[in-house]
């Protein structure tokens, strides 16, 4: 269970990481994350939290430390009407699930939300309200659960050498 | 999907690539099918951005990387002054605005650096094939009117959210526009939120790629044009009713006719960026500039979008007129307008920009507020000193 944090439409890569801070380590980049649409984000946000926000989220630069930024906070998952689509794929390849997401109108700020991925059942403790989500598609699933892109290539190619090679 | 061609940056690139491709324990699947391009942190103000471009050279070093262009310009200009974007090629680039290149007729989409890392590491992606809407521009523009205004409208018109959608640009306009202009259609379709944009090759296309070193075949023409039945929409638009447009902090989308922001005082003017800072982009800011001085509370900022566009501009003496007007140069890279090197802004500071977004923050403080315009209107802004109407400078 964590709690929601609620934003507008059009959340920007600048504002989730600006770029006068790209040459920071990826853990003091995220204590800015946001910061310009709202400073106590950072520093308020704990692990298992959600952020809920409005349409195509993550729209501008290609920039994956937006997405690193929100999985160093420990950010559960980020439910939204639509994403941009750069964002998206950084997001899912980082492990960071990202929802489709269209009740943000009934979901407040602080709200308790439980999530299972797998079946795309979202409940908001705090209203007693139970959501159905489209669940990722099964390609993108597994992504989720091998922890990342990187993660599920290193088995692949793991897999893919003769037995008995390093490397 | 096979990748013909995988781009990417000293920020999103090697520094990124190879701590991951050490522990995948490969190298690149096809060296000769890979270009670097440092822009981002060009050239080092410090310690850390000079760390990652010795990072970024020694990659392409260890690497064998096939392409390597460092402290050339911005990577989006820099590729098709090398004729590497060709129509029908598909090419990952790790960077947002790699739709530029979409003028060139190949399918070209930005991507994040873990996505980019897998592709350097196996030539293979996933894609979702988009729809594809086509904008018809018919007629000639209002001379002090270019393709930066078509974007800018654009964003207004259709929104800033095309996910799943391919922009391709048509009509008699884009025909008769160079190859400069049409890369700033494509580029802005990143604003738009599209998957990419295109433009089908025609003799303009074919031409610049052979006079870049690039080979293309005749046979592009016929090959790799849109069947009629293919787009899920199709819209014309007459260029001659376009005025020059004005987008306010700070969403592109924010964007009006010039008229409507007339008066609004600038501290900055900033001529840059892959989009703003091509030879034809200068070329305009000078045709206002030509005799006239930059307002003296107001600082014009110049930063050529590659060294090949610095070269051409001393030659047809572009940089002259700017420098009599008062202009500043800045290095060729992607600078400012991604928050990086020179030129940044102070809380509540003002700045028309040639750049293609204006989110809060981008360009410096989160209080600061950026303007987007053509280079027509950034230049008579620095004249004016406020945003007017670049026709009445011409």
């Amino acid at each position: 269970m964590g709690r929601a944090f609620v934003f507008g439409d059009n959340i920007d890569t600048d504002v989730l990481a600006p770029g006068y801070l790209m040459k920071l380590p990826p853990a003091e980049l995220a204590r800015r994350c946001l910061e310009a649409v709202d400073p106590s984000f950072a520093k308020t946000v704990n692990p298992g939290d959600f952020v809920v926000a409005g349409r195509n989220f993550g729209m501008g630069s290609s920039r994956e430390q937006a997405a690193v930024s929100l999985r160093e906070l420990g950010v559960k998952a980020v439910l939204a009407p639509s994403f941009a689509r750069i964002f998206f794929r950084n997001a899912i390849n980082l492990g960071l699930p990202a929802l489709v997401f269209e009740g943000r109108g009934t979901v407040a700020a602080g709200d308790e939300l439980n999530l299972d991925l797998a079946s795309g059942r979202l409940t908001n403790q705090t209203r007693g309200e139970t959501y159905q989500l489209k669940p990722l598609p099964p390609n993108l699933m597994a992504i989720i659960e091998a922890g990342g892109l990187m993660p599920m290539l290193k088995r692949r190619f793991a897999a893919s050498r003769p037995p008995g090679a390093s490397g | 999907m096979k990748v013909d061609l995988a781009m990417a940056h000293d920020s999103s690139g090697p520094r990124r690539w190879r701590p991951r491709l050490e522990e995948l324990g490969v190298g690149l699947w096809d060296p000769s099918r890979v270009v670097i391009v440092s822009d981002h942190y060009v050239p080092a103000v410090d310690a850390a951005s000079a760390a990652i471009l010795k990072e970024t050279r020694d990659f392409v070093r260890d690497y064998r990387v096939g392409r390597f262009f460092d402290m050339r310009g911005i990577s989006h200009v820099v590729m098709p002054e090398h004729g590497l974007l060709k129509p029908g090629m598909l090419v990952a680039g790790g960077d947002s605005h790699s739709p530029n290149g979409g003028a060139f007729g190949c399918f070209i989409q930005g991507f994040g650096a873990t996505d980019m890392t897998a592709i350097a590491a196996t030539g293979e992606t996933w894609l979702d094939v988009p729809e594809t809407i086509r904008l018809d521009w018919d007629g000639a523009f209002a001379d002090g009117v270019s393709a930066k205004d078509v974007m800018l409208f654009l964003c207004r018109e259709i929104g800033v959210e095309n996910g799943g959608r391919v922009i391709e640009f048509g009509g008699s306009t884009v025909a008769a526009m160079s190859m400069a202009e049409r890369m700033t259609l494509c580029n802005m379709c990143a604003e738009l939120g599209a998957d990419t944009g295109i433009i089908a090759p025609d003799r303009s296309t074919l031409e610049h790629i052979r006079a870049h070193g690039g080979e293309v075949g005749d046979e592009a023409l016929v090959v790799w044009r849109s069947d009629e039945n293919a787009f899920s929409a199709r819209e014309a638009f007459l260029s001659a009713a376009l005025a020059p447009q004005v987008a306010a902090p700070h969403s592109p989308a924010n964007s009006s006719e010039v008229g409507d922001f007339k008066g609004r005082r600038v501290d900055q003017v900033y001529v840059g960026a892959c989009v703003g800072a091509k030879h034809d982009d200068l070329a305009m800011a000078a045709r206002i500039l030509k005799g006239r001085k930059v307002a003296p509370d107001v600082r014009l900022l110049v930063a050529p979008a590659s060294a090949t566009t610095t070269e051409q501009a001393a030659k047809s003496g572009v940089l002259a007129t700017l420098a009599e007007a008062g202009a500043v140069f800045l290095p060729s890279g992607c600078g400012a307008c991604a928050g990086m090197g020179h030129g940044l802004l102070a809380e509540g500071e003002v700045c028309i920009s040639t750049t293609n977004r204006n989110f809060r923050g981008r360009m410096g403080h989160k209080d600061s507020g950026v303007y987007l315009a053509s280079p027509y209107t950034a230049a008579a802004a620095a004249v004016a000193g406020e945003i007017v109407d670049p026709r009445d400078f011409l």
